[in-house]
């Protein structure tokens, strides 16, 4: 049975085409969203059972994929907490994003391939999420990475869309690249590729012995050789998986193509831009925490690239005019909040926030869709204004996300066990705090992690502020026909909004207990790192381990595994009473300062006066460019990549090869040439001639031999 | 290791039942009268052609049935050693007519097999002249090629090995395409220049071939290949006839920097030809690479391991470049063929089992992608006449069948897993990473190149708006080429998702083989 909840999405996806020409577009539609909201209820069904309630945590193998020597890889549907959450919000936002589509799609003659493709996504996202091993988490990860770029690219006659559509898949190569070398590094310590036999010997620091290697170590202080340099394994292996994860989940340096891939339609940026797939990456690292925990320097680098990209996108957020590259810049940013708390060993925490930014976010792309939708195909929030009136409950459902993305709540108020306010404000606070805690127990990068956290909350709530100013208040900028007659979205793509703004104000307060606070061990269950539970595991089970463990001092020197984390996990268990007041109202205080920022700037006056940023200046000019990335990219990479590639052709092949080669030769025997090819086959015979003599020679030279011999 | 004789000629009967059909062809046409020319008259013509074309396309799929018959009934997995072994005296005195198959070569006859029919429908309606010595030409390849698979003894070897050369140069030399070139100060037809640049690279390799083969037979007194694997050849005796054996592998492969031959051969083979030779002709090489180079001189396969990766990855690298520059479809993916072999190279003397399972599987895989791709540029070539990339643009309006099909295909060229292509390229880079993580670091750059230019010639070619007035009535695939591509498609997705079955094959005497190397490299003194 497990297996239908990965492949139900994938027969929607193979029926939808057939369908589409069968019975037309509104039969593929209606299969394949019904066949992904039937795998949703199931994956609420394995939610329950296997975190929530009975924890039947299982895992179903299909048959085998790899198997070369130790290499083996099954198909399987992997079920544990982590997948089950994964699954949950996977389906369950898959599921509305098709029902949006059915309304928001429904001017287009490519339906049954875009529903083909949104079912393709999905049942690509879910194997990836279940896997029990590397290799069918690759899959998933490129299939993924194959759906987004279909997807990106729908609307193939535009050039924008096909441009933005390669420029995703390749600079997703880029992470791949680094997630397949840690792939083939895991199977060169571990010699296998399965999740519970290398997770198990990390947990137990099990002696491993590195393929070829004459000796082995305890794996956590076992070194590797990696390209010709001695590195600490477990660090090399996860960096290389974080290189990955980079590039899935559009962090610093890999992130550009998540603002191009906005040319794809809007409710795929929501499912996923902003709800699935990017967070990929924060799954794999999640699913890998063990390994991340033991490599102290590799989970310095997670939290400083989080913090880093939470920052950068947050700042170019600011001045983007495009609704949904606003959006998209938001989700970068919120992506490495994620990160950061994983960085700083709150894995449970970045899970948290990951379901929670599922809701919010998918909340406010859809709604956004809606707004587009609604203003005949405009997305420059500059000339919209006054949309409040026009679509008044979209702008209701946009203001729910909004007071989510920023975090409204009440700092330091307990209701049931969990802080109280919206899904953003809970999850985002039990980031920071977690950042700030690691910081104090001297975790690399938590105090900056924490501080940078802060700025970006501000600048996150300025431009959501700005974005809802810019678009719903205020007198409007539209046009006159627009303004009269705006597009009343259908129902469809009403309803699916409805729940994720449920879960846009709800879903913190309702899960908190479980993924972080009081319920959190018994809620993972061994599925990814919490401090606490490997501190009581470690003791009984491992004499060795456990009295290390104790004899460290809790608030030691930073270090793997022991020390941080449990800090800051103890500090959720208590509701945040561990972290000092003015921590506890930071976040709250920094979302007030974009809040009001905004409201000054853009509540009064012209909307589109100058702020503190001329046009023109520099700061101005690097934001508005996005820190030139695009432009020193093309200027590095791809150009020289193209005019080598044109050289190695010209030079190389042509002239170097081929002209000392053949050609070279040719022309030293031309006379010969000439006269062979007068005949238009004549080298040929020339050839089997030559061959022939050789034959002829060697059949003289074993009857001589035996000749002799006899 | 043990060889298990064949009860029948199984193996004979495969490798020489083509060669019954070439035989036919002209029988057919005895009797028809012709004119002073030796022409038939029109009608007499067709019919001639027809009965050809339907006596090719009866015998290779009689050949596939045939092997896969044997396969399933008389070959046994399991067996690490020789099986279905033949041998029958034949020049005396250690060389002998000896054919047999292991796990190594037992899938290459079977894709052999597999591909000729679909080169043969390839051909139907895109061959305008001489279609009876063009089938012919095809069937005697075929009987050459299945031969070089199952030969075990190096003379005979030699023999298929080189003689499958000359009906590839007729394929190209005849009925290639139009168009000239400069070549040592005479104009000439393209389709020469790439046949004799073909040929100039070839003969170079053979001769060393040659003389390395009578070196060893003067040393070993046999030219039996298991008797060869057992005999252990000094050190410095083992450089040399790994150098030249390796001159003639390489070549064939195409290897950097002896590559130059293959785009050219590419470009001016009509499209079953360019199948052959994507899918059949380069597996030769790195064949060769398993058959003879690494067991037979295994201490030599140790010291220049190096230098085929430096070359393996210069492969990867360098094509992968060249190929983004490209403005001619067949050359885009004549490069990218050989930056695929460069995985295989790497994996190959990666001397591990994770390597060499990839390498074979990485061949077998190629063989379905490759070939799958050259026929869809031949689909586009046989409607528009031109592989120039920039002539087309915006055929998704027009070929939604066509889309998908190519789209499989440039996907699983550029290692899309579940498609066979990301199996082999990842097995061999694994083997790779075991023996140096470096060569691994520089081939997974590959990984991204083949993205950019993967993508980038299909969304030049497939994508955009249709407004080339010549394409605007440009019809979807019909049900022959759908068939052709749909089985490709079928086993590249068969083998993507369960390459397991292939792998089992594989696993014993690649086993075998890897322990045999390793132990006579500890033996050497590594």
């Amino acid at each position: 049975m497990e297996p239908f909840v990965v492949l139900l999405p994938l027969f929607g996806a193979m029926l939808a085409m057939p369908l589409g020409r069968l019975s037309g577009p509104r039969a593929a539609e209606i299969a394949t969203t019904a066949l992904v909201g039937l795998a949703a209820l199931y994956s609420w069904h394995l939610f329950f059972d296997v975190a929530m309630g009975a924890q039947n945590a299982r895992t179903v193998t299909l048959f085998t994929w790899f198997s070369s020597g130790d290499f083996v890889a099954d198909w399987a549907v992997r079920l544990d907490t982590l997948s089950a959450v994964m699954l949950v919000v996977v389906n369950t936002v898959s599921f509305l994003v098709h029902f949006y589509s059915i309304g928001y799609m429904h001017e287009d003659d490519g339906r049954p391939r875009f529903f083909a493709y949104l079912s393709l996504f999905t049942f690509a996202m879910l194997s990836l999420v279940t896997a029990d091993n590397f290799m069918q988490l690759f899959f998933g990860w490129e299939g993924v990475g194959l759906a987004s770029y279909l997807l990106i690219g729908f609307w193939f006659k535009k050039k924008s869309a096909n441009d933005a559509a390669i420029k995703a898949f390749v600079v997703n190569r880029v992470g791949d690249f680094g997630f397949a070398l840690g792939i083939m590094g895991v199977f060169y310590v571990f010699k296998s590729v399965e999740f519970d036999a290398v997770f198990s010997v990390v947990k137990a620091n099990a002696e491993v012995t590195p393929w070829g290697a004459a000796a082995g170590a305890p794996v956590r202080d076992l070194t590797i050789t990696f390209l010709g340099q001695d590195f600490h394994a477990l660090t090399t292996i996860a960096v290389l998986l974080f290189i990955g994860a980079m590039g899935k989940s559009a962090q610093f340096l890999l992130h550009t193509w998540l603002p191009d891939a906005m040319e794809g339609p809007t409710p795929v940026s929501a499912l996923i831009h902003a709800a699935t797939m990017v967070t990929a990456g924060v799954f794999l690292v999640c699913r890998c925490s063990i390994i991340f925990e033991n490599a102290p320097d590799a989970a310095a680098l997670v939290t400083l690239v989080g913090a880093i990209t939470a920052l950068f996108a947050a700042s170019v957020g600011l001045l983007q005019d495009d609704i949904k590259k606003v959006v998209a810049y938001s989700t970068c940013s919120q992506l490495g909040f994620m990160f950061f708390a994983a960085g700083v060993g709150a894995y449970g925490a970045a899970m948290f926030h990951l379901l929670t930014h599922a809701f919010f976010k998918a909340l406010l792309f859809l709604g956004s869709g809606a707004v587009i939708h609604g203003m005949h195909h405009e997305q420059d929030i500059k000339k919209m204004g006054g949309v409040k009136e026009l679509l008044p409950f979209t702008h209701m459902l946009m203001f729910i996300g909004t007071i989510a993305i920023t975090g409204v709540g009440a700092p330091g108020l307990i209701l049931f066990g969990a802080p109280f306010g919206t899904a953003g404000f809970v999850s985002k606070d039990v980031i920071l705090e977690s950042a700030f805690l690691a910081g104090e127990a001297g975790r690399p990068f938590g105090a900056f992690a924490f501080g940078i956290g802060l700025v970006a909350a501000v600048f996150t709530s300025f431009y959501s502020w700005r974005l809802m100013y810019l678009t719903f208040y205020r007198r409007s900028r539209a046009p006159e026909h627009v303004r009269k007659h705006p597009h009343a979205a259908p129902d469809a793509m009403m309803i699916p909004l409805v729940p994720l703004a449920i879960g846009a104000l709800f879903a913190g307060m309702a899960f908190y207990p479980h993924f972080v606070g009081k319920n959190a061990e018994h809620f993972w269950n061994g599925a990814l790192y919490l401090p606490s539970a490997e501190s009581h595991a470690a003791a009984p089970s491992h004499g060795d381990a456990g009295e290390a463990a104790a004899s460290t001092p809790s608030h030691a020197a930073p270090g793997p595994a022991d020390h941080a984390a449990p800090a800051a996990a103890e500090a959720h268990v208590e509701g945040g009473h561990h972290v000092p007041l003015w921590v506890l109202w930071a976040p709250f205080i920094a979302m007030l300062i974009g809040l009001m920022t905004a409201a000054l700037h853009y509540g009064r006056g012209d909307p589109l006066k100058p702020g503190f940023l001329r046009p023109g200046g520099i700061v101005y000019g690097f934001l508005k460019n996005k820190w030139y990335f695009d432009e020193i990219y093309d200027f590095l990479l791809v150009r020289p990549a193209l005019a080598f590639g044109r050289f190695l052709w010209k030079e190389g092949d042509g002239r170097t090869i081929d002209g000392v080669g053949p050609d070279g030769v040719a022309a030293a025997v031309a006379q010969g040439a000439r006269r062979i090819v007068r005949v238009q086959t004549g080298y040929m015979y020339h050839y089997a001639f030559a061959m022939l003599v050789g034959i002829a020679l060697f059949v003289t030279f074993i009857l001589l031999r035996s000749g002799g011999g006899e | 290791m043990t060889e298990t004789l064949a009860s029948q000629p199984w193996l004979s009967l495969i490798t020489f039942l083509p060669l019954l059909g070439a035989i036919l062809i002209p029988a057919s046409r005895m009797g028809r009268p012709v004119d002073a020319n030796g022409q038939m008259s029109a009608k007499d013509q067709s019919m001639a052609d027809k009965v050809a074309k339907n006596i090719a396309l009866l015998f290779t799929l009689m050949t596939f049935v045939l092997s896969v018959v044997v396969y399933l009934a008389y070959y046994d997995p399991a067996l690490p050693g020789y099986q279905l072994v033949e041998k029958v005296e034949w020049l005396g005195d250690g060389v002998n007519y000896k054919m047999g198959v292991d796990g190594i070569s037992i899938l290459f006859i079977l894709l052999t097999t597999f591909i000729m029919p679909i080169c043969i429908l390839a051909s139907w309606d895109s061959i305008k002249h001489r279609i009876g010595d063009y089938m012919m030409a095809f069937l005697v390849m075929e009987t050459l090629m299945i031969g070089v698979f199952s030969a075990l003894d190096l003379f005979l070897f030699y023999f298929f090995f080189e003689g499958s050369l000359i009906p590839m140069f007729l394929i190209i030399g005849v009925w290639g395409s139009k168009g000239t070139k400069q070549f040592a100060g005479i104009e000439m037809p393209s389709r020469v220049y790439a046949a004799l640049k073909f040929f100039l690279f070839t003969l170079l390799g053979s001769v060393l071939l040659l003389v390395a083969m009578a070196y060893m037979y003067f040393k070993a007194g046999t030219t039996d290949v298991p008797t060869l694997q057992q005999f252990k050849f000094d050190a410095d005796v083992q450089t040399w006839l790994w150098l030249a054996f390796f001159a003639s592998f390489a070549v064939k492969v195409p290897m950097w920097p002896v590559h130059t031959w293959l785009p050219d051969a590419h470009v001016q083979a009509p499209t079953a030809g360019s199948v052959i030779l994507a899918a059949i002709l380069l597996k030769m090489g790195g064949y060769g690479f398993l058959r003879f180079s690494l067991p037979i001189f295994p201490i030599a396969s140790d010291a220049f391991a190096p230098l085929v990766f430096a070359l393996s990855i210069v492969a990867i690298i360098y094509t992968s470049l060249v190929a983004l520059a490209q403005e001619d479809m067949k050359k885009l993916i004549a490069y990218s063929s050989v930056a695929h072999m460069g995985f295989v190279t790497m994996g190959t003397f990666s001397g591990t089992e994770q390597g060499v399972e990839g390498a074979l599987f990485q061949m077998l895989s190629h063989g379905f992608i490759s070939g799958a791709l050259f026929l869809c540029v031949g689909v586009l070539y046989d409607r528009i006449h031109t592989r120039e990339i920039a002539a087309y643009g915006g055929l998704v309006h027009r070929m939604p069948f066509y889309a998908f099909l190519f789209l499989f295909f440039t996907l699983g060229n550029a290692g899309l897993p579940g498609v066979s292509g990301f199996v082999g390229e990842f097995l061999t880079m694994t083997g790779a990473f075991l023996y140096n993580s470096w060569i691994a670091f520089f081939a997974a750059t590959g990984v991204i190149l083949s993205a950019a230019y993967a993508l980038r010639l299909y969304r030049q070619v497939m994508y955009g708006e249709l407004s080339k007035p010549g394409l605007l009535a440009i019809p979807d695939v019909d049900r022959r080429e759908l068939l052709m591509l749909g089985t490709l498609m079928a086993f590249a997705l068969y083998l993507g998702f369960n390459p397991t079955p292939a792998l089992d094959v594989f696993s014993p005497s690649v086993d075998a083989l890897v322990e045999g190397y390793s132990a006579a490299i500890a033996a050497g003194g590594r």
